[in-house]
């Protein structure tokens, strides 16, 4: 919804994804982008979604530098080259919705975009002027998903989202929570309200919710984001000091980025997950988790012990 | 445990570093030679610190709360809210600071300075000077380059610094205007600290010497006084 102005590339795109519950195979080549070839559905429309998303916490606050921009923007446009579509802000991130508009219109709108955004405030009456200025921020003509942030005021704003939703303004709703925080809410939350999505850090040194979370996401079909997929960095910077392990391969990962984000994406209830970054060759880093080969159950154990060797 | 017990100080950093620094670099650009007029505001406020009579004592919070305002405004409220949106409440706060300096010291006559110098007024007047001198240079001690130097009257640390000093090298103490300050140096630590820049240090100690040199004087001063 958000920059569709005629049937589309991604129209096009989803139209070719018949069939599979899980990966898809993208056979086309000659698109200007390149197609990710593993994309999950959203249980609630069965739209087909990249693995790897964009975030732009920290990464995409620079304010008004214009060489910071145009470096943004460079990222964004990697990022749509290797064929990524969701990107993830808020009204919290400083000026990055803002960085997400220069970039959009530097690219002339990337027709492929999937907008997420998000409500973040406590006050409900303030809740849809604050969606409209994150509109004009992105400079687009509406989000595909719009989350309650942090679960702030959430039984209002999920009033105001499903609202929307039934009057044909938003494609999708959901809430976020990040760093293990308010988990039982969360749950009462995903068990009570027909959510599209719901946003959790998820990583391989952040487990907990394997337990309850993801489960009742694919009980409930909810399509689950995975925010913080290298712990903020911590956990991709550890793991780039150390050499990959051999056994790699076998699951397609080249390098670290891959490695960890395989093992968060491979997880039968996860969508996307969606790394922030500053940097190019780092988008395309990750962009190549989106491809190749997903670890089995028994792989990801492997992966998950040798990651808490690290 | 509470969920605020969750949280590290670097989950409250909404920018990076880099990101940070590089808006002096392009405020300095964009302000230059603004640092000489406000380096020789700086000089004015020592000399008038110095006259021996108090009309000329007036100009000096007078030229203090000018920079505070335009910290808030040139700085604070058209810059860094750009990239942290709780700056446009510090502005706010630059903005009371000028005028409590305005009310207190121009207006109501009650910073006054000159006198027989205590180890406490010199000891203000050296971090003045190092606050002019001294600060600008700190970030490149700390491994920044040049251009993101903060300056006495532009940026938020060394106005605060200096005001400091001249407050602590008052003859008497208002206690009123150390609160925000104090405050603002409390925040700039805590924000460096996030951020890991090696001089995270430099204004909690500023506000820590000047309030604990204050402090000590004053109740020196009271011991005497019940000693006459
Ligand atoms: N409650 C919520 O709704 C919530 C909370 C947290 C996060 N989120 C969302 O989730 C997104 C991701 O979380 P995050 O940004 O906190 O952390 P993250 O994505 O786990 O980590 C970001 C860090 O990883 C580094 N990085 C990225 N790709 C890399 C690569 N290939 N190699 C080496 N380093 C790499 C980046 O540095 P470089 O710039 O050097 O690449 C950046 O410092 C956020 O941006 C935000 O959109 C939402």
């Amino acid at each position: 919804m958000s920059r569709r102005k005629s049937i589309s590339r991604r129209a096009l795109l989803e139209s070719m994804l018949a069939g599979g519950l899980g990966a898809a195979l993208l056979p086309f080549k000659g698109l200007a982008m390149a197609a990710p070839d593993i994309t999950k559905r959203i249980p609630s429309s069965g739209e087909a979604l990249p693995l790897v998303g964009l975030g732009s916490w920290i990464t995409f606050n620079v304010g008004n530098d214009r060489r910071a921009l145009n470096s943004c923007a460079d990222v964004v446009r990697a990022f749509f080259a290797a064929g990524g579509r969701l990107i993830d802000s808020s009204p919290m991130y400083g000026s990055s919705q803002a960085t997400i508009g220069y970039a959009l219109n530097k690219l002339g709108d990337p027709e492929t975009l999937f907008a997420a955004d998000k409500v973040w405030t406590s006050s409900a009456a303030r809740g849809p002027t604050q969606i409209e200025q994150s509109r004009r921020h992105w400079d687009v003509r509406a989000f595909d998903l719009l989350q309650v942030h942090n679960l702030r005021a959430w039984e209002r704003h999920l009033d105001l989202l499903f609202g929307m939703k039934d009057e044909g303004r938003l494609r999708y709703v959901g809430v976020t929570t990040s760093h293990g925080r308010r988990h039982g809410d969360l749950e009462r939350i995903m068990k009570r309200h027909p959510l599209d999505f719901v946003q959790m850090t998820y990583n391989a040194s952040h487990r907990a919710v394997e337990r309850r979370l993801l489960p009742l996401a694919r009980e409930r079909g909810i399509a689950v984001i995975a925010n913080r997929p290298y712990d903020g960095g911590r956990l991709i910077r550890r793991a780039k000091r150390e050499v990959l392990p051999s056994w790699a391969a076998e699951i397609g990962a080249a390098n670290w980025p891959e490695f960890l984000l395989k093992f968060v994406v491979s997880h039968p209830a996860v969508n996307c997950a969606i790394p922030a970054t500053t940097q190019v060759v780092h988008v395309r880093e990750n962009m190549r988790a989106s491809s190749g080969l997903l670890p089995d159950q028994a792989t990801r154990r492997r992966m998950a012990a040798h990651i808490r060797q690290l | 445990m509470s969920e605020w017990m969750t949280y590290r100080l670097s989950d409250f950093l909404m920018f990076s570093p880099s990101t940070y620094f590089r808006q002096f670099e392009l405020y300095n650009a964009d302000v230059w030679p603004a640092h000489i007029m406000t380096l020789t505001l700086g000089a004015a406020c020592l000399w008038l610190s110095r006259q021996p009579i108090a009309a000329p004592q007036r100009a000096l919070p007078a030229i203090l709360a000018g920079c505070w305002l335009w910290v808030a405004w040139g700085y604070l409220y058209t810059r860094y809210a750009t990239i942290n949106w709780a700056a446009s409440y510090f502005a706010g706060a630059f903005v009371l600071q000028a005028i409590l300096l305005f009310l207190v010291g121009t207006f109501g006559k009650k910073l006054e300075f000159g006198g027989s110098i205590q180890r406490a007024q010199k000891a203000g007047i050296a971090i003045f000077l190092i606050a002019m001198i001294v600060q600008p240079l700190i970030g490149v001690i700390a491994g920044r380059p040049w251009v993101e130097a903060e300056v006495f009257g532009l940026a938020p640390n060394p106005t605060v610094a200096a005001t400091l000093g001249l407050l602590l090298a008052a003859r008497r103490w208002r206690w009123e205007l150390f609160v925000i300050p104090a405050l603002w140096c409390g925040i700039d630590g805590a924000t460096r600290l996030a951020m890991e820049a090696p001089d995270f240090w430099v204004m909690p100690v500023v506000a820590i010497l000047v309030i604990g040199l204050a402090a000590a004087a004053a109740i020196d001063r009271r011991r005497a006084a019940r000693q006459l």
